[in-house]
C-alpha cells in the first residue's frame, strides 16, 4: 500500500532511477548547475504564478481567500517543521502563532513605535514573539519527543488558550485585539488601504519563509532533526544531542508560526481567542497531515485544499464538515503520505516514461468512482434535506438539477448512479494495478 | 505541482463565487451566523426565522418598491470571527448590501470594525450591518458606528429591566449572580450589582462569580454554594450548554428560587428543561409569544410552524429586523444608497406584528422597546418551544425600557 | 463541615465517572499503544444510544443494550480502520483517532440534529436520597457511585484472577510470546478495544442525564480523560483511579471555595500594588479558583510530565 518509504522521504524505487540520470562523463560542475536549475525552476514558477495570480482573479474575495491560505500554508509549513522533519506531534502549536500575532496587534496599537515603522516588517516582530514564547516552552518540553511531547504541548496550548479570557490585559478577553494597519509608515507611498495591496505583503512573506524554512531543512541541524526523529540513539553516537536538535527546530517552527500570526494581524487586523485554541491547533494538525508530512510541499497542498474546503464547501452545504472529516479520514486510511504521497507516487513512472500507460485505467476507474462518490454525497445531502428541511419545502437543488426530495425517482438514480459507478470502479480496478504495477516496472516498455 | 492544484482550485473557485451577482430585482441580506458547530442550532433557527420573516413579511406582500424581494443568503462563520471577516467579503463581492449577524458579541465586535474600515476604504460598495442579538453594551457605546444596528436590546437595558422586576419583589433579600468568564459575563455581572445597588440598596448580594465559559463539566460545586448562600434568587448570563448544565445542576440540588437569565430558553433547552425547571427559569427578552399578544402574531405564528414544525420563534426581533428595513428602504426610496436608508432608519419608529413599538433610537442606533420577564412553564402556553409541552410565558413588561439610558457613543456620519 | 462532607461526595462522582472513561483507555494504550482520541465520542455515542432507546424501552434498557452497541461499534472501528493504520505507526493511528472524533460528532449531529437532547433520570431514581444541612444528594448520584464501584471490582477481578485477564496481562507485555502460544492477539486487541469503549458508552448512558446530552459533550471531557491517564500513568489501572478521583477532588474544592490569588499573593508578603486597575498584572491579582478549577489538572499534569514524565504510577516513561 505505502509506496514511499518513510525512512527516505523518497518514493521507493525513486533512488536508484537518480543515479542513472548521473552521467560519470559530464563534468561534475555542470551537473551541480543543473541540479541547482532544476531545485530552483519551482520557486521561480511559484513566485510568479503568486504575482501572476491577483491579475487572473480580481475580486475582493478571493483575494482575501489567497491571503488566507497564504498564511494557512506559512503556518502549516512551521507545524510540518515538527511533524514531518521532527517526529514531533504538537497538540497546541496555535498558541506560538497565536502569541506572535497578538503581539503584532499590541504594536499595532502603540502609534508613536508603529508609525516609525513601515507595516512590512511587522511579521518579523510576530516571529520575535513566537520564537520568544517557543523558547520558554521549549526548555522543559523537548527534552523528550513522542508521548511526553505531545502531552505536555496539550496541557501548554490548554494553559495559554484558557489564559486568553482570563488575562485580558494582554489577549482582550472574548472581543480579541484589533487594530488598524494603515498607521504605519507608508511604504513607498503604500499605506496598504485594499486588499490587493496586503496580498502582496503576504505573497512576498510566504515565499521568502517557505524558502528560509526549505533551507532550514538542508542545513546540519535540519538534517540532524530527521535522524532523530528516526533514531535518536544513533544521533548522539554521532555527537549530536538530541534534545538540542529537537530544541532548535522548536525554536525555528515558533518562528515562522510567530510569523504567519503576524500575516493573519496584517490581513484581518484582530486577533482573538480563536487564534489560540486548541480546535485552531487541532486545524493545522489536519493540514498537515492531509497534505502529507512525509514532503516538503505536502502541508502547501494541504493548506490551499482546506482553506477551499472550509470556506467555498461551506458556502454549498452545511455538512462541509461532514465530507471534510471523511476526506481526512481516508487519506490516514489510505494514503498515509497524504496527498502529496499521492503525486509522489507517480514519480517513478515518471521517470521511467511510462506514465502514459496509467492515463486511461485511470480514467476507467477513477471517473466512475468520483461519479459514484458525487452520487453517495448526493445521497447524503437528500437524507439531510428530508429530516431537516422545512415542512412543505420538498424542493431541493443538487449539482445543477431540481427535484423533489419527497418523491422516490431521485433516490432511486442516485442510488443507480452510485451503484454503477462504484461497481465500475470495482471492476476495473485490478486493471489498473496492473498497469500500475507495470508502468512502475523497469524495461520493457509496451 | 503545487501551482497547477492552485490555479485549479482558484479558477473552480471565482466560478462558485462569481455565480451571484447583484440582480437588480432582488434585495439580497447576508446572514453571517454559525450554521455548524456547537452553536449550529441557533443559528439555523434564527436563518429559518430570517427566511420565514423575508417572505412572510415583505415578498409575500409584493416587495419594497416596485416589487423588489428580499433574497437571504446565507454564510456560516463557525462563530470564528475570522471566518465571518471572509464571509462579509464574499457577501460584499456578491453585491450584498445588507448583512445580519447576532450570535456572539465577538464576532459583532469584529464585524463592525471591518465593516467601519470597508465602507471608509471602499466608498463605492458600503454595508450596513444589521446587529439582531449581539448584546455587547460596547456595540452602541464607544464602539459604535453609523453603519451598525441594533434591534435587540443591550445587556445593560435587559438588566436594567430585570432589576426592575426583582426590584418590585419583595422576598428577594438576597441575590447570587453567576456568570461565564467573558467579557459578557463579566458586564452581566457589574450591572447587576450597580443597578440592584441603586434600586434596592437593602438586597444582599451573596455571590458574585465567574466560571470558565465552555470547560464546566459538572455545575454541582457551583451549586452547593449557591444554596449554601441561602440566595432567593440566581442571575446567571450564561447561553448554550453552560445555561442549562447550571439550570439543571442548581434546581436538582435543592435550589427552589427563581432563576432570571438572559437565554434560559429555547434551542431545545426549554425541552430539556421541562418538568425541572417549572416555576424557577425566568427569561428576559423583548418578545412576548405567551400569551399571543395579537391576531396577526398567532397567524404568523401558527404559518411558521406549519412550515418549520420543530421550530421556535425565540426572537421576535428578527420580524421587526425585516419589517423596520423594507420601512426603510421604502421611506429612502431606493436600495442602493445605504447612506439613504441608514438615514431613514435612524430615529424610526415602528408599529410591530407583536403588538409593540419599536423606536430605533439616532444617537447610537440602538432599538428602544419593551422588555418582558418570562416564565417557563406548561400552563397557558399557546407555542410551546423545542417540540414540548413547554414555553415561556408573559409574566410583567416594562415598557419602552431604558429609553433614557445614556450612550457613549459619538456618531461619525459620513 | 457538612460542606466538606458534601464536596467528598460530589468530587467522588466526578472522580468515578472520570475514572470510567479512563479506565478503558489506559487499557487501550498499554496493550495497544494508542492514545485514542476519540474515546470521548464513545462516550458521546453512549449517552445519544441511551437516549434513543430510552425513548422507546425505559432507561434500563438503555443502560444495558447502549454500551453493548457502543462496544460493537467500537470493535469494528479497530479491526476495520485501527487496524489497518497500525502498520504504519503511532502518529497515523493517533491521528486517525483525531479524525474520527471529529467524524462522530458530525454524524451526531447529523442523526440526532444540534439541540440538547430531553434526555433525563428515570422516575424511580428522580428522589433525593438524604440532605446534609440543606444540600440535598439526589438518589441517582448515589447510583452513579454504585455502578461505577461496581465496574472496577468486576474489571480488577477479571484482570487478576481469571484467565482472560491474565492472557490480556500477557499480551501487554509480550505480544509476540502470547501469539506464539497460540493466542489470537488480533482479536484480543479487538476485545479489548470493543471493551474500553463499552465502558466508556456505560460513563455516557449514566452521565448523559446529569450532564446534558449534546453534540459538544465528548469535546468538553476530551482532552481531560488524556490528563488523567497521563497523570495516574500510561497503563496503569490503579493510577487511572488514583488521577481521577484526584482530579475530581480538586476541581470540586477549587470551585467550592473562593481561593483568591491576592489572599495567597499577600500571605507570601507580596502586597497588592496601588491602582490595581492601571496595572498589566490586573487580571493575575483578581484570579479566583473557580475561574481556573478546570485548568489545574493541565497545570498539574505538565508539571508531572516535567519531574516525573513516567506519572505517578506508571512504570515506563513511552
Amino acid at each position: 500500500m505505502s509506496n514511499f518509504d518513510p525512512n527516505t522521504d523518497m518514493p521507493r524505487g525513486a533512488r536508484p532511477e537518480e543515479q542513472i540520470t548521473t552521467d560519470p562523463s559530464k563534468p561534475s560542475e555542470r551537473m551541480q548547475f543543473r541540479l541547482m536549475l532544476f531545485n530552483l525552476a519551482p520557486w521561480i514558477i511559484a513566485s510568479l504564478v503568486l504575482l501572476l495570480l491577483p491579475a487572473v482573479f480580481t475580486n475582493n474575495s478571493t483575494i482575501t481567500l489567497m491571503n488566507q491560505m497564504m498564511i494557512t500554508i506559512v503556518f502549516a509549513l512551521a507545524y510540518n517543521m515538527l511533524l514531518g522533519q521532527g517526529g514531533m506531534l504538537s497538540f497546541g502549536h496555535a498558541v506560538y502563532a497565536g502569541v506572535g500575532g497578538f503581539a503584532c496587534m499590541h504594536i499595532m496599537n502603540t502609534s508613536d513605535f508603529f508609525s516609525s515603522i513601515p507595516l512590512v516588517i511587522l511579521p518579523f516582530f510576530g516571529g520575535l514573539f513566537g520564537m520568544g514564547l517557543a523558547m520558554i516552552v521549549g526548555s522543559f518540553s523537548t527534552r523528550s519527543a513522542g508521548t511526553v511531547f505531545a502531552m505536555i504541548s496539550l496541557g501548554v496550548g490548554e494553559l495559554i488558550a484558557a489564559s486568553s479570557v482570563i488575562i485580558v490585559a494582554f489577549f482582550g478577553g472574548e472581543g480579541g485585539v484589533s487594530g488598524n494597519r494603515t498607521d504605519a509608515l507608508p511604504f513607498f507611498g503604500n499605506e496598504f488601504l485594499q486588499q490587493i495591496n496586503v496580498y502582496y505583503l503576504i505573497a512576498v512573506w510566504t515565499i521568502i519563509s517557505a524558502a528560509l524554512m526549505f533551507l532550514w531543512s538542508r542545513t546540519p541541524v535540519g538534517r540532524m532533526a530527521n535522524a532523530v526523529r528516526d533514531n535518536p540513539e544513533r544521533a548522539e553516537f554521532l555527537g549530536y544531542s538530541a534534545r538540542w536538535v529537537r530544541f532548535y527546530s522548536f525554536v525555528a517552527s515558533g518562528f515562522f508560526a510567530g510569523v504567519s500570526g503576524g500575516l493573519f494581524a496584517i490581513n484581518y487586523e484582530i486577533l482573538t481567542e480563536e487564534n489560540l485554541n486548541t480546535a485552531s491547533s487541532g486545524v493545522i494538525l489536519l493540514v498537515t497531515f492531509l497534505g502529507g508530512v512525509g514532503f516538503f510541499f505536502g502541508p502547501i497542498i494541504g493548506a490551499v485544499v482546506f482553506t477551499l474546503v472550509q470556506t467555498v464547501l461551506s458556502l454549498q452545504t452545511e455538512l462541509w464538515a461532514f465530507y471534510a472529516g471523511s476526506l481526512f479520514l481516508a487519506t490516514v486510511m489510505f494514503f498515509p503520505g497524504g496527498l502529496a504521497g499521492l503525486i509522489m507516487m507517480h514519480v517513478p513512472a515518471f521517470k521511467l516514461g511510462k506514465s502514459k500507460l496509467l492515463i486511461i485505467p485511470y480514467l476507467k476507474t477513477l471517473v466512475p468512482a468520483a461519479i459514484g462518490i458525487l452520487a453517495v454525497c448526493a445521497l447524503v445531502e437528500m437524507t439531510f434535506h428530508y429530516r431537516h428541511a422545512a415542512t412543505g419545502d420538498h424542493e431541493m437543488t443538487l449539482f445543477w438539477t431540481t427535484f423533489d426530495s419527497h418523491t422516490v425517482l431521485p433516490w432511486l438514480v442516485a442510488a443507480a448512479i452510485a451503484a454503477v459507478g462504484l461497481g465500475i470502479a470495482r471492476a476495473t480496478a485490478p486493471s489498473l494495478k496492473e498497469a500500475w504495477n507495470e508502468a512502475n516496472t523497469r524495461g520493457a516498455a509496451s | 505541482m503545487k501551482n497547477i492544484t492552485k490555479l485549479g482550485a482558484v479558477s473552480a473557485l471565482s466560478l462558485i463565487i462569481g455565480a451571484g451577482s447583484a440582480f437588480a430585482d432582488t434585495i439580497k441580506i447576508g446572514f453571517i451566523d454559525p450554521l455548524s458547530g456547537p452553536f449550529a442550532s441557533t443559528g439555523t433557527n434564527g436563518l429559518h426565522q430570517f427566511e420565514f420573516a423575508a417572505d412572510y413579511m415583505v415578498n409575500d406582500k409584493g416587495g419594497v418598491l416596485d416589487g423588489d424581494t428580499f433574497e437571504i443568503v446565507s454564510f456560516d462563520n463557525k462563530t470564528s470571527p475570522k471566518e465571518s471577516l471572509i464571509q462579509l467579503q464574499v457577501a460584499i463581492d456578491q453585491g450584498i448590501r445588507y448583512i445580519v449577524q447576532g450570535n456572539g458579541s465577538a464576532v459583532a465586535l469584529a464585524l463592525t470594525e471591518a465593516v467601519d474600515k470597508h465602507n471608509r476604504r471602499n466608498p463605492d460598495s458600503r454595508v450596513l450591518f444589521l446587529n439582531y442579538a449581539a448584546v455587547d453594551p460596547a456595540l452602541t457605546n464607544e464602539q459604535c458606528n453609523f453603519w451598525h444596528f441594533r434591534f435587540d436590546a443591550n445587556a445593560d437595558m435587559k438588566m436594567d429591566a430585570m432589576s426592575d422586576v426583582i426590584a418590585k419583589d419583595e422576598s428577594i433579600k438576597k441575590v447570587y449572580v453567576i456568570g461565564q468568564d467573558y467579557s459578557f459575563g463579566k458586564a452581566v455581572a457589574d450591572a447587576a450589582v450597580s443597578m440592584l445597588g441603586e434600586k434596592r440598596p437593602d438586597i444582599e448580594i451573596v455571590g458574585n462569580e465567574l466560571h470558565p465559559i465552555g470547560k464546566v463539566k459538572d455545575f454541582t460545586p457551583y451549586s452547593r454554594k449557591i444554596v449554601a448562600s441561602g440566595a432567593d434568587a440566581v442571575i446567571t448570563g450564561n447561553w448554550g450548554a453552560d445555561m442549562l448544565g447550571l439550570g439543571k445542576s442548581i434546581i436538582e440540588n435543592g435550589f427552589t428560587g427563581p432563576i432570571y437569565t438572559y437565554y434560559g430558553a429555547g434551542s431545545g433547552m426549554t425541552g430539556a428543561f421541562g418538568e425541572t425547571g417549572k416555576g424557577a427559569i425566568r427569561l428576559v427578552s423583548e418578545g412576548i409569544v405567551n400569551p399571543p399578544p395579537t391576531e396577526e402574531a398567532s397567524a404568523y405564528y401558527q404559518a411558521f410552524q406549519a412550515k418549520y414544525p420543530d421550530g421556535n420563534i425565540d426572537q421576535t426581533r428578527i420580524s421587526n429586523t425585516v419589517g423596520m428595513l423594507a420601512e426603510a428602504i421604502k421611506a429612502a426610496g431606493t436600495a442602493d444608497d445605504v447612506v439613504a436608508v441608514a438615514t431613514a432608519l435612524k430615529g424610526m419608529e415602528y408599529q410591530t406584528i407583536w403588538g409593540s413599538k419599536v423606536m430605533m433610537r439616532a444617537e447610537d442606533h440602538q432599538a428602544i422597546q419593551n422588555i418582558n420577564i418570562l416564565n417557563h412553564t406548561d400552563e397557558g402556553v399557546t407555542f410551546p418551544f423545542d417540540g414540548s409541552t413547554f414555553g415561556v410565558v408573559s409574566e410583567q413588561t416594562v415598557e419602552m425600557a431604558s429609553a433614557d439610558a445614556p450612550t457613549t457613543c459619538e456618531m461619525q456620519r459620513p | 463541615m457538612d460542606l466538606i462532607l458534601v464536596n467528598l461526595i460530589d468530587g467522588l462522582v466526578t472522580g468515578l465517572l472520570l475514572f470510567m472513561l479512563s479506565a478503558g483507555l489506559t487499557l487501550i494504550f498499554s496493550m495497544m499503544g494508542v492514545l485514542n482520541f476519540a474515546h470521548a465520542s464513545f462516550y458521546m455515542l453512549g449517552a445519544y444510544f441511551a437516549y434513543s432507546i430510552s425513548l422507546a424501552l425505559g432507561f434500563w434498557m438503555g443502560l444495558l443494550v447502549a454500551p453493548l452497541i457502543v462496544g460493537l461499534a467500537g470493535a469494528a472501528v479497530e479491526r476495520y480502520g485501527l487496524r489497518r493504520v497500525h502498520q504504519y505507526g503511532h502518529v497515523p493511528e493517533l491521528i486517525f483517532t483525531f479524525g474520527l472524533a471529529l467524524l462522530i460528532e458530525e454524524l451526531v449531529q447529523f442523526v440526532w440534529g444540534k439541540n440538547q437532547m430531553a434526555y433525563s433520570v428515570p422516575d424511580v431514581l428522580n428522589f433525593t436520597a438524604f440532605a446534609i444541612s440543606g444540600n440535598s444528594i439526589p438518589a441517582y448520584k448515589i447510583f452513579m457511585i454504585f455502578i461505577s464501584v461496581g465496574i472496577f471490582i468486576g474489571l480488577l477481578y477479571v484482570l487478576t484472577k481469571t484467565r482472560v485477564g491474565m492472557i490480556i496481562q500477557a499480551a501487554l507485555s509480550y505480544p509476540r510470546t502470547v501469539e506464539a502460544l497460540g493466542h489470537n492477539v488480533p482479536l484480543i486487541f479487538m476485545g479489548v478495544f470493543g471493551v474500553g469503549t463499552a465502558l466508556a458508552g456505560v460513563a455516557g448512558v449514566i452521565a448523559g442525564p446529569v450532564l446534558g446530552t449534546f453534540p459538544g459533550m465528548a469535546f468538553v471531557l476530551g482532552s481531560i480523560v488524556f490528563v488523567t491517564i497521563v497523570i495516574g500513568g500510561l497503563g496503569s489501572l490503579w493510577g487511572a483511579l488514583f488521577a481521577s478521583l484526584l482530579i475530581g477532588w480538586m476541581t470540586t474544592f477549587a470551585k467550592a471555595y473562593n481561593i483568591e490569588m491576592s489572599n495567597i499573593l499577600n500571605g507570601l508578603g507580596i502586597a497588592t500594588p496601588e491602582n490595581l486597575d492601571e496595572s498589566l498584572f490586573r487580571d493575575f491579582w483578581s484570579l479566583t479558583s473557580p475561574q481556573i478549577a478546570d485548568i489545574l489538572p493541565y497545570i498539574l499534569m505538565v508539571l508531572i510530565l516535567i519531574f516525573r514524565p513516567a506519572g505517578l504510577f506508571g512504570k515506563r516513561s513511552s
